[in-house]
């Protein structure tokens, strides 16, 4: 069995950025324990003398000559951001205030 | 009728000869949206300005100027490609009206080629799904039965080809997504070999999987499309740089061909057909048989390791996904909460806000894959079993030119039937999800109805990477094998809604 916890999935949530609710990490718990305990089989056949693959097709890095070339304008970059000053995109707070 | 029932390739014909204007074409399929997608709601959004680029490329038409194959003929696109001046969401609240600074260059190549966008197509959200139930705008109906699913991701381009909305379609496939949609519709759908198709500007799911490809009614336009589309781009760093036979060639060549003999076609054992639905099996080998009559050499090969495709297929997929999600941090676009805070707690209630349930259950279930300590159990198995999985067809495609399997276990299932059982989902991509761990080039076609509840069943064929004309040629042979057995098509046997 999988060592899916509340605990576990409130701390996944936390480093994925989702607030989750009390009621969703417990519905998440279950789930997520029964799709692991699917997907460790993955482990069955996966031995040390296999190599991983990470890319279907192997390409080796692509490079371009850095030069400037056409990019979004100012309005163009911010026109679909929820806040924006005219020149920046705007956020709350970084850092919280007892910091 | 007579406009949008025509394939893509004949009503070309009829825009070259001038017997058709492409404004016309359009204005068809605009009609027919607004008649019949109030039901089967395959479209999120209808472009405005169709008809203004409809009237256009008459006007270069009318001025002599060199157009494209497809010139004038209206193309649906997924919501999950980036569309100036039409809203993309790929499905999700947290994408809601927003609208691309730039096009995907899948779609770039289109307007250049004077196709004309229709709009943009339902799809599970964020691409995760096999029914379009994960949508956050609503699920799209299959026009073949409205309470069946149309399959997914992309069942709103697969329904607007069935419903004749739209005579092409844009997909992505990431783990079936345009192969399996097809299937259950009755329609054509090709996931190209990895890198074939830029994907600039298609919000990324997996990026080692995603590809995006034709969606269509018959073998020939799912050529002509996938020609269009099919180039070298930069800014894509996986795209090939590969010089492409013409896709359309290859399907006239096999339309054409008097005899398969001399092709091995390989079935593989492990995909026919354990469990699945027996009138799904039944067609399936009834194809053989056509095939077989046809002079092709029918081979049983083994892949030992696909029954472990679809576990590491949900180890990457929600790992990468949890990677490239991280990007909607209600910043530079999509929604953001109206919460006080910091900028980590409004970033973390637009999340839990603007995802889905599934979206939230995949991110979190790629964040646990890829944590410490868990990295190489899950994540790093998984890419070992993509090698085994490699290897499989490498041997495979030694014995046989082509392997085929059924497209999907079953045909449509109904709403609600899986929808509470993320695994039972999952096992439903069983038969698609190899070809996108290995980059292969898949393609689905129908084959016929299930006799036992009369829906549409469909046949994949899968050739080694970078031989996607191989596809063509057989999908296209065969189409015309069983349009002459049954004296016409099977998409023409979809109810008129």
């Amino acid at each position: 069995m999988s060592e899916i916890t509340t605990d576990v999935v409130s701390h996944l949530a936390n480093l994925a950025r989702i607030a989750l609710t009390p009621e969703e990490i417990e519905k998440l718990t279950g789930e997520l324990g029964a799709i692991v305990d699917s997907v460790a089989k993955v482990s069955e056949v996966a031995t040390p003398d296999v190599p991983a693959t990470s890319h279907p097709i192997p390409l080796v890095n692509i490079f371009r000559p850095d030069v400037p070339g056409k990019t979004l304008t100012t309005e163009e970059a911010l026109a679909g951001a929820p806040e924006h000053d005219g020149s920046r995109f705007k956020v709350s707070a970084i850092l919280g205030e007892e910091q | 009728m007579s406009l949008i029932t025509l394939s893509a390739a004949d009503l070309a014909a009829k825009l070259q000869s001038g017997e058709v204007s492409s404004v016309e074409a359009t204005q068809a399929h605009l009609d027919r949206i607004a008649a019949v997608d109030g039901d089967v709601h395959a479209f999120l959004h209808v472009n405005s300005a169709a008809l203004e680029a409809a009237a256009t490329v008459d006007a270069q038409r009318a001025a002599g100027e060199k157009l494209g194959p497809l010139a004038g003929v209206p193309i649906a696109i997924k919501d999950v490609l980036c569309t100036i001046g039409m809203p993309s969401t790929a499905g999700s609240k947290i994408l809601e009206g927003w609208i691309p600074p730039y096009d995907a260059t899948p779609v770039a190549l289109l307007r250049a080629a004077g196709l004309i966008p229709l709009g943009k197509t339902n799809m599970d959200e964020f691409a995760m799904g096999s029914s379009t139930e994960h949508s956050a705008y609503g699920p799209t109906r299959n026009p073949w039965d409205f309470d069946r699913i149309p399959g997914g991701s992309g069942g709103g381009s697969a329904a607007a080809l069935a419903a004749f909305e739209a005579p092409l379609a844009l997909g992505s496939d990431t783990g079936g997504s345009i192969r399996q949609p097809g299937a259950v519709t009755g329609t054509v759908g090709v996931k190209p070999t990895y890198g074939g198709v830029s994907r600039y500007g298609a919000i990324a799911l997996a990026s080692s999987l995603d590809q995006v490809g034709p969606v269509t009614r018959t073998v020939l336009d799912a050529g002509l499309l996938h020609d269009v589309i099919g180039k070298y781009d930069p800014r894509d760093s996986t795209s090939l740089k590969d010089a492409w036979p013409s896709f359309a060639d290859a399907a006239r060549e096999g339309a054409r061909a008097e005899s398969l003999k001399g092709l091995r076609i390989g079935v593989v054992k492990e995909l026919d057909s354990p469990g699945f639905q027996p009138g799904v099996t039944q067609r399936f080998h009834e194809a053989i048989e056509l095939l077989t009559s046809a002079g092709a050499e029918i081979v049983e090969v083994s892949a030992p390791h696909f029954e472990y495709a679809v576990a590491a297929y949900y180890v990457i997929l929600p790992a990468e996904a949890s990677s490239n999600l991280a990007k909607f941090d209600s910043v530079r676009f999509g929604m953001r909460a109206k919460v006080s805070g910091t900028v980590e707690d409004v970033m973390a209630a637009t999340r839990e806000a603007g995802f889905g349930p599934e979206v939230k259950r995949r991110i979190i279930l790629g964040t646990y894959a890829l944590s410490a300590g868990y990295y190489d159990a899950y994540y790093g198995s998984a890419q070992k079993v993509r090698t085994l999985i490699q290897r499989d067809f490498a041997s495979a495609f030694e014995k046989a030119d082509v392997l085929i399997s059924p497209s999907a276990p079953t045909t449509a299932f109904k709403f609600g039937e899986k929808i509470d059982d993320p695994l039972a989902m999952y096992l439903n991509d069983v038969t698609t999800i190899p070809a996108n761990l290995a980059g292969v080039p898949g393609m689905s076609l129908p084959i016929g109805l299930a006799p036992e509840d009369g829906l549409p069943v469909g046949f994949q064929i899968m050739a080694p990477a970078r031989e996607d004309a191989r596809l063509y040629a057989l999908g296209a042979t065969l189409e015309r094998l069983l349009e002459e057995k049954w004296g016409r098509t099977l998409i023409s046997q979809a109810p008129a809604l």
